[in-house]
């Protein structure tokens, strides 16, 4: 395929079109606006770094849907499947959990174990980013240029993701945010201009029933 | 130690064009999305800067995911607001003697905390586990913090309303009586101490959120809220009240209409592309509530300068308050759901972000030959980035 697509740049007959194929999965941000804004602490970070919704705990506010910045977790609105396991699950917030079942019997992610090319794979992070870093310099050295990492950046908005990407194009051709910033960053500004804004209700209303006119 | 994935996306050269279920157009956005999987030009970097510009997206598709909410967390909104001004009213009653507008801004107080309660249970996924809220006090949650101030808030009402009830119900000769007036000031002041909060963490609770244009407003937004929830509450002393106890709620009335009028046009001011959902003039659900909301104020001031102390322009004008304060909420919750569903309003904002990052990188690093990683700070280590 590759050398196919190689001997296309050659001659210059490289079709107006790609395949860009990438997964959906929870990004499992460092910054987890999620698990940030969850009032019931349904969601948790577990001992392997990830973000996990507790099924029992959740009472299906939806606040955690609002404040992904990458658009993954979701309210359940349907039984999906049949069966009690499933109907717990309606009404609450539901994603990817990385497998954390089967991660703590040190198995991998079903994703990660059923896909035959190895393109999703699974392992320390810091691994996994110090491969798919050469993944990219070779890329590069046979001339897709436009391959880059997506979320490998610890100093990014959400503080680097457990997901991390390689892309071969701006990220929002993939759905995905350019600059996500976890929302709670602005969260002491946001709390500062409504607690000016309290004060100013407070002294509004001494001002009414202080003036004038008591008629 | 954490975990990862990589994901590896491979160039095919042949094989059949998917046909998008593409969306575009749904939302009314004036951007046309991806309608085709053919990799377009990469945009130049001025073109950023047009608001009005093709930007790529996954065939138009969000990415963000609007808030899973409907017509019951704008109506939270809404009465919330009332019912913190509503006991702001009932404090400044019962410090300057006015005992009419005392009950009857206490009664409203509990009522409308009643609709913003039930509205808020009810649009759980598990309404059953709204007790959940209460297992952890979260600061970083403003839904957890919301919470706890309308458990405290509720406490105090009920019992300030309790203590009307009382009033009528306990006998003059009762020992009751003693005590009364110490639970009654009590309740108030507690009452009192938690509508601020009440009026203003609903502005937080929109925008500590991912939703662009809620987001994007956040430091107007509480001053429009609590001016909403003022009018609202003076708005609904008029209509309850007789004239000669509501100069108060009048002025009430009038400054928070006047402070949500100002705070609103600031707002879309300053919102930039975020702000496209809330203009008055465009058409959409959003636009048509924010007019309303304004054309109800601008009544419901005419009304009440130019006849206030007439009860039935005093009652029309207190409607018109407690509809230009629902329909603001309305708009505003329709703008927010708009903006999240439009990819632009996510993609266009970072996009300027990172070019100004990078305009930054390369005016202070303009004597390095090579280019500063894209999507990092300078600090960091990628050579690889080429954006």
């Amino acid at each position: 395929m590759q050398w196919a697509a190689e001997q296309a740049l050659a001659e210059g007959t490289v079709p107006d079109f790609r395949w860009l194929i990438a997964s959906d999965v929870c990004k499992h941000c460092t910054h987890a606006g999620c698990l940030d804004v969850c009032p019931t602490g349904a969601l948790f970070r577990t001992e392997f770094g990830t973000v996990v919704v507790q099924d029992e705990v959740c009472n299906g506010c939806g606040y955690c849907v609002a404040a992904c910045p990458f658009g993954v977790i979701d309210k359940r609105k349907d039984p999906t499947t049949t069966g009690a396991a499933r109907q717990v699950e309606i009404g609450i917030a539901n994603k990817c959990t990385l497998c954390y079942d089967r991660i703590s019997l040190d198995a991998k992610p079903a994703c990660a174990q059923a896909c035959p090319t190895t393109s999703i794979q699974f392992g320390d992070l810091d691994e996994m980013r110090e491969r798919a870093r050469e993944r990219v310099e070779a890329l590069h050295a046979n001339g897709f240029t436009e391959a880059r990492l997506y979320g490998a950046n610890p100093n990014d908005g959400v503080g680097g993701t457990g997901s991390v990407f390689l892309l071969l194009d701006e990220p929002e051709v993939y759905g995905l945010p350019p600059d996500p910033i976890v929302t709670t960053h602005d969260l002491p500004d946001i709390f500062r201009k409504a607690g000016l804004a309290g004060l100013t209700m407070l002294a509004g209303a001494a001002v009414s029933f202080l003036g004038r006119g008591n008629s | 130690m954490s975990d990862a994935e990589e994901l590896r996306a491979d160039d095919s050269t042949n094989g059949p064009v998917p046909q998008p279920d593409t969306d575009a157009g749904e939302s009314g956005a004036v951007t046309a999305p991806a309608a085709a999987p053919v990799r377009r030009r990469r945009r130049r970097r001025d073109d950023i800067m047009v608001p009005d510009a093709a930007f790529d997206s996954y065939y138009g598709r969000s990415v963000v995911k609007p808030a899973p909410w409907d017509y019951k967390i704008p109506t939270y909104l809404y009465s919330g607001g009332l019912a913190a001004g509503s006991a702001l009213v009932a404090v400044g009653a019962e410090m300057t003697g006015r005992t009419l507008l005392q009950r009857n801004a206490r009664l409203t107080a509990l009522g409308a905390l009643g609709v913003s309660t039930v509205a808020l249970v009810a649009d759980l996924g598990r309404p059953s586990r709204f007790v959940n809220m209460l297992r952890v006090m979260k600061l970083t949650s403003p839904m957890s913090i919301g919470s706890w101030i309308l458990a405290g808030f509720g406490a105090f009402t009920g019992v300030a309303a309790a203590s009307e009830v009382a009033k009528f119900v306990i006998k003059p000769d009762s020992a009751i009586n003693r005590y009364l007036p110490i639970v009654d000031r009590g309740a108030s002041i507690g009452a009192g101490f938690f509508s601020a909060p009440l009026a203003a963490y609903t502005a937080v609770l929109l925008s500590n959120t991912a939703t662009p244009t809620w987001h994007g407003i956040y430091r107007e937004l509480p001053f429009a809220f609590v001016g909403s929830g003022m009018a609202a509450a003076g708005g609904a002393a008029m209509v309850t009240t007789t004239t000669r106890q509501t100069a108060p709620a009048r002025r009430m009335a009038l400054g928070g209409a006047a402070l949500e009028l100002t705070a609103f046009r600031l707002l879309e001011h300053n919102a930039g592309l975020v702000g496209e959902p809330l203009p008055q003039l465009r058409q959409g659900k959003a636009g048509q509530l924010l007019g309303a909301s304004t054309a109800l104020s601008l009544t419901g001031i005419g009304l009440t300068v130019l006849a206030g102390r007439w009860r039935p322009a005093a009652v029309l004008a207190g409607l018109a308050f407690n509809g230009a304060s629902a329909t603001l909420r309305f708009g505003v919750f329709h703008a927010g759901i708009e903006s999240a569903k439009d990819p632009k309003y996510t993609v266009v904002p970072q996009k300027e972000r990172i070019a100004a990052r990078e305009a930054q990188a390369a005016l202070s690093w303009s004597s390095n030959a090579s280019t500063p990683g894209a999507l990092r700070p300078p600090t960091s280590q990628s050579p690889q980035e080429l954006a």
